[in-house]
């Protein structure tokens, strides 16, 4: 047993950090954040000459032929530098699906190509895409809500609801039109948007019952991802909050010398910690393919985005009035933890599934 | 990264498991520390761990250890705790003293003490904390005078565990009252039959008694036994300190899983439908798998750089909460049955875990030690107040 990073891996991780606060330092936060596009548009190109969109991607498509622990080491290193772009929605979301076609996955190397998933709402009455044949290729109508990054994208991978349960297929808006509406999103660096798909051709990507399996193994790898981010986010958020506790004086002492403010930085320290090691366990399953997978992602993601949001909570009450204005650059990685811990459940509906699987029925 | 066993340790470990089961005496399958009739089968039970050579896995060849990896003492410990039998009554020896001595002591020293350490023929204890100097450790005012060719100690102990069966015991004792407190501090080893040693047991808040004072009159400490040097003995003390968190996180971890194990079930015939029970339960699941892979961490920087990191201090942070929280769980879901003290059925085995579980938030550095250590050390906070 080995739970350590190859020094391969270490090197990634190194340029990853240095590449990120360079490009994007924290005093281009706000800039970025209350754009009108919400990201910087010249970096994705960046990011696919580093090699991190092709990660996992096989060589012959273009990619590094990596797996899934190099790209938890990029995700962690976003989540740190708050990046606001599309690959979470990509690498995170897509890439299992867009695995179907080779060509798809060359484009996502080299950084032709960026894409989002639409899932149906989980309660059956809410908003769904249904798809009918059209000779060789599909059409979509329907609607799908808070899809992530929606108005950045090239292409949408949408879950269609059939008789044979869902299937997956592709809509790319150079040949298509559907109707995007970005929604003012608390997160201002991942908006969510509302699409409507009015008869838009779509290329099929896998069927039923194939589809569940690649739909189930996104859920994995989106858990994970967003478990990485959080433990980047919060350890800059710990990182802001002790360089203040530092500095910061009063009654003649820094404020990091009480133990009322010195105790809740150490909490923070141990949650980040212990969050680390669910997110690593998890993207290790993912890569092995693992029987473990599942569960690690549902209690990595459980636990790390709670903890994210703790240690924002925490270095915002550190930081004290200063920390609740929006010139201060927390607030920023406040709500993207809250992001991440709204995505796909609560942590409580997590939870219920872990006991589901170790007390059953 | 690979957190599956390599060929090796999954060897290593199917034997233990192997030679557990068929060793665990009968009368330590239920154990609640060493009092009573199980500190009788404690002795034989580490003598017998030592000759199956499960015992100094990680200490060097040199000094009869196994020279193994750190891994291999990490697996131990799960299987232990697995198979829920107790540890080696020599821990403070294997884990503390030894290790100490191996750092700190002379050739003769060495030859003396060791080997009688890992056979178990010698049982250690530790004399560091008093009743005036706990998380305060360099406050001890114990008093260690040279008086010609030996050392006269006076003082109290407290809380030492296996001070009722020790043969020796670490002393850190001052020898110099003037200057900075460190600085007079002097680490001995001590005899336990010297005259004027008296050991008292002292009853914990479960009825049982782990734990003893001991008071030192007039006690002569041959000069030989002196460990480093005089007013030197807050260093070594740093070594032994360092050395009780090394993989200890993994007997957390392990002794974590088999509550964890036997709440599921408890919860599983007593609760299943409860959704807040579920809650928790599926929150210290959680959290022990938490633990589990920041010891897989710890364990690859210990084995890459030979020293102990941080996540020693968390591992006991966090299990002592999470123990707590777990069995405090579980007597709730028993219900009033629970105060019934008779018994050894589920109802009596978590009584006294949960008020077992009160101790382990202060002992071997109480919460509030070791959110300083975590502030000051790992975060670079100013000390303090």
């Amino acid at each position: 047993m080995d739970f350590s990073f190859s020094p391969e891996q270490d090197q990634l991780r190194a340029q990853a950090r240095s590449f990120l606060e360079k490009r994007f330092p924290p005093a281009r936060l706000a800039e970025i954040a209350t754009s009108k596009d919400g990201w910087d548009r010249t970096s994705w190109p960046e990011l696919a000459r580093l090699g991190w969109t092709g990660a996992s991607i096989p060589e012959a498509q273009g990619g590094a032929g990596l797996g899934f622990v190099e790209e938890a080491i990029v995700f962690e290193e976003l989540g740190r530098a708050l990046y606001a772009g599309p690959y979470f929605s990509t690498v995170g979301l897509s890439l299992p699906s867009l695995a179907c076609a080779p060509d798809l996955l060359a484009r996502v190397a080299s950084g032709a190509l960026t894409a989002t998933l639409a899932s149906p709402a989980a309660n059956a009455s809410g908003p769904a895409v249904a798809g009918r044949r059209d000779g060789d290729r599909w059409l979509l109508r329907g609607e799908a809500a808070l899809v992530p990054d929606a108005g950045w994208v090239d292409a949408f991978v949408v879950q269609v609801r059939g008789p044979d349960g869902i299937g997956l297929y592709l809509v790319e808006r150079h040949d298509a039109r559907p109707k995007i509406r970005v929604l003012d999103t608390v997160d201002g660096t991942r908006r969510l948007g509302h699409v409507t798909f009015e008869d838009d051709g779509a290329r099929l990507l896998a069927a039923p019952p194939a589809a569940g399996k690649i739909i189930a193994a996104t859920r994995r790898r989106a858990l994970a991802a967003l478990a990485l981010e959080a433990v980047g986010i919060a350890s800059h958020a710990l990182m802001l909050g002790v360089e203040h506790a530092k500095s910061r004086e009063q009654f003649g002492r820094p404020i990091g010398a009480y133990q009322a403010v010195s105790h809740k930085l150490a909490d923070t320290y141990v949650e980040l910690e212990l969050a680390r090691s669910l997110a690593y366990w998890a993207a290790w399953c993912i890569a092995e393919d693992d029987g473990e997978a599942e569960r690690a992602a549902i209690a990595a993601k459980a636990y790390a985005a709670e903890a994210a949001v703790a240690a924002c909570e925490r270095a915002i009450q550190v930081f004290g009035g200063m920390g609740f204005t929006w010139d201060h650059p927390l607030h920023r990685y406040y709500k993207r933890s809250l992001w991440i811990e709204s995505f796909d459940r609560s942590g409580a509906a997590h939870r219920a599934e872990i006991a589901q699987a170790v007390l059953g029925g | 990264m690979d957190l599956r066993d390599g060929p090796e340790e999954a060897i290593f470990r199917a034997e233990l498991r192997a030679w557990l089961e068929a060793n665990v005496p009968a009368g330590l399958r239920v154990f609640r520390g060493w009092s009573g009739p199980a500190l009788a089968l404690g002795r034989e039970w580490s003598k017998r761990l030592g000759e199956a050579g499960y015992v100094g896995l990680t200490w060097p060849k040199e000094y009869g250890g196994a020279g193994r990896p750190w891994r291999y003492q990490a697996v131990y410990l799960e299987e232990l705790a697995r198979a829920e039998a107790p540890q080696h009554l020599g821990v403070i020896g294997l884990g503390m003293a030894g290790p100490t001595i191996i750092a700190h002591g002379r050739p003769d020293q060495k030859a003396r003490y060791l080997a009688k350490i890992l056979s178990a023929e010698e049982i250690w204890c530790q004399g560091f904390s008093e009743p005036g100097a706990g998380s305060d450790l360099a406050s001890v005012r114990t008093r260690v005078e040279l008086v010609g060719d030996r050392f006269m100690v006076n003082g109290q102990k407290v809380w030492s565990s296996y001070a009722h069966v020790a043969d020796r015991c670490i002393l850190l004792g001052r020898s110099a009252t003037a200057g900075e407190k460190h600085e007079g501090l002097t680490y001995l080893i001590v005899d336990m039959k010297s005259q004027g040693v008296e050991v008292r047991p002292l009853r914990q808040i479960t009825g049982e008694a782990e734990f003893n004072e001991i008071f030192f009159t007039d006690v002569a400490v041959p000069k030989e036994n002196l460990l480093g040097e005089v007013g030197g003995g807050w260093r070594v003390a740093m070594t032994t300190l360092s050395h009780e968190r090394g993989t200890f996180g993994f007997a957390l971890a392990g002794a974590l899983d088999v509550a964890v194990r036997k709440l599921v079930a408890l919860a599983h015939e007593r609760a299943a439908a409860d959704p807040l029970v579920r809650d928790r339960v599926a929150r210290e699941w959680i959290e022990l798998q938490a633990l589990r892979y920041t010891n897989y961490r710890a364990l690859a920087r210990l084995e890459r750089t030979g020293v102990p990191g941080p996540e020693g201090s968390v591992a006991k942070l966090r299990w002592s909460e999470a123990n707590q929280r777990l069995t405090k769980l579980a007597i709730e879901i028993i219900g009033q049955e629970a105060q019934v003290a008779e018994g050894d059925g589920a109802p009596a085995y978590w009584r006294y875990q949960q008020l077992r579980s009160r101790g382990n938030t202060t002992e071997a550095g109480t919460s509030e030690i070791l959110r300083n250590i975590i502030a000051e050390r790992v975060l670079g906070l100013p000390r303090s107040r």
